[in-house]
């Protein structure tokens, strides 16, 4: 079988180079590019994200990146976004009292974590939901967080018609907040599988899987 | 549920070799850093602290080698230290794999370098490097005074103060490295940790003191997020890591 295409979406975000290798650790070709037809063609899309929500969504501006993964995911083509590049795919994020528009994939505000100790920083465990598909077999795993800000309610209206509900992943510190989400061809997670050890590598497996 | 307590083994590297000497059995070469890296992530380490403490510059260059090699096996987080001064030394280290820089003097001597490395990498990415040591000097009210060099300088700054000063600026996360307690192998600073604890809300890292596992769960009870050490890895059984694991969770604290 042939490995699975993945275009890690290069927009000068932080660093990506251990999600390209994580990628590849698991059998991905993996291409760093912002390129329209690295973007569209390419299996699976991985969107990095790490810093300020508002910097990233400018940074991702700078290359059409907007566009290019919302052309995905329309198409039903596969998207898998990560930190920050998770945090894009809600409404809006707010941080010292300046809101940034997200991507509106999902309701919601990116706001900063009430807990005693943030960042929140280091390995912590999940909620994940019954017919989870990332974080298959790796349930009761922890996972490397790091980051200030965070979903703190889910509000997507399942009353929509024939609208699958996504699956929710929540965590926990000092607040509960958003740590995964699937739907459809659109999934997302706050920590960082790629530093996330043997778990981290298993999630970024099953992912490869769906693709 | 709880994020755990993070157990970071640190590596003195010194022209692309790991110093302070190691001696795990069965490890072909003990002093090559990617090996030994690679070892404490399978003994369960929760992140790693390379700490550069080359010279000359072409040295450095051998210390980036070692960063890149160990982010391409090793998927935990990655923190390096020693000779970081600018925004570039930062974006450097993250291009060639690093997860975070660790910074100290630099820091001391141009506080404001602190927001211009997480303006622009994020606070994230920054660990504030705090060699601190007890000082009579009546001139700083914590008693607790800034060092740099290893510890060999005094500074005249309230450590607390700084530390203060330091999440103020944005750095993500503050390294407290007791001269007093390191090398003792007595245990960590315990009252140093609360007076940093009680100052700041970003994660805290002791370090410093640590002889045996049951050092370890004080300093957390102090108020520590992760604990860091050097010789007890380096030198102990190679089931450390899991020996000061199951001290901390016997405590009642969560880890990995």
């Amino acid at each position: 079988m042939a490995s699975p295409r993945v275009t890690v979406l290069d927009y000068g975000s932080g660093n990506i180079r251990s999600a390209v290798r994580a990628l590849e650790h698991v059998g991905a070709d993996v291409t760093l590019s912002s390129d329209a037809r690295d973007v569209s063609e390419a299996d699976g899309l991985l969107v990095p994200g790490v810093g300020a929500f508002a910097a990233v969504m400018d940074a991702l501006k700078k290359v059409g990146g907007l566009q290019k993964i919302g052309r995905r995911v329309a198409g039903g083509r596969p998207v898998l976004g990560i930190c920050v590049g998770h945090q894009i795919f809600f409404d809006e994020g707010v941080e010292h009292g300046v809101r940034t528009a997200g991507m509106g994939e999902w309701p919601g505000t990116v706001e900063r974590l009430q807990a005693d100790v943030v960042p929140h920083m280091g390995w912590n465990t999940v909620e994940t939901p019954a017919d989870t598909v990332l974080f298959d077999g790796i349930e009761d795993e922890r996972f490397y967080f790091v980051h200030s800000y965070g979903v703190q309610k889910w509000e997507f209206d399942v009353t929509q018609p024939k609208m699958r509900p996504p699956q929710v992943t929540w965590s926990t510190h000092g607040t509960r907040f958003i740590a995964g989400v699937e739907n459809g061809p659109l999934s997302a997670v706050q920590f960082h599988p790629e530093k996330s050890g043997d778990a981290g590598l298993q999630l970024l497996k099953n992912w490869l899987g769906t693709l | 549920m709880s994020v755990a307590v993070r157990v970071i083994p640190c590596l003195d590297v010194d022209a692309g070799r790991v110093v302070k000497g190691v001696k795990f059995e069965g490890l072909r070469d003990a002093g090559d850093p990617v090996e030994l890296a690679k070892r404490y992530n399978l003994a369960g380490a929760d992140e790693l602290t390379f700490l550069d403490v080359t010279a000359s510059s072409s040295d450095r260059e051998t210390t980036f080698d070692v960063v890149r090699q160990t982010a391409e096996q090793v998927f935990i987080p990655l923190t390096v230290g020693g000779g970081v001064r600018t925004v570039e030394d930062v974006d450097r280290l993250l291009r060639a794999g690093a997860d975070k820089a660790s910074i100290n003097t630099a820091a001391v001597a141009r506080p404001e370098v602190i927001s211009a490395i997480t303006d622009r990498f994020g606070s994230q990415v920054l660990v504030l490097s705090l060699d601190a040591r007890r000082s009579e000097d009546p001139a700083l009210p914590s008693g607790f005074e800034v060092t740099t060099h290893g510890g060999r300088t005094g500074t005249g700054i309230d450590a607390i103060e700084w530390a203060r000063e330091a999440a103020h600026r944005g750095v993500g996360e503050i390294l407290l490295n007791s001269i007093d307690a390191d090398g003792t192998k007595e245990g960590f600073d315990l009252e140093m940790i609360r007076a940093v604890r009680a100052a700041v809300d970003v994660p805290l890292i002791a370090s410093g003191g640590a002889g045996a596992p049951e050092d370890f769960p004080p300093a957390i009870a102090a108020g520590a997020d992760a604990v860091l050490a050097a010789s007890i890895f380096h030198f102990g059984p190679v089931d450390m890591i899991a020996r000061v694991k199951q001290a901390i969770r016997d405590a009642g604290f969560a880890v990995r």
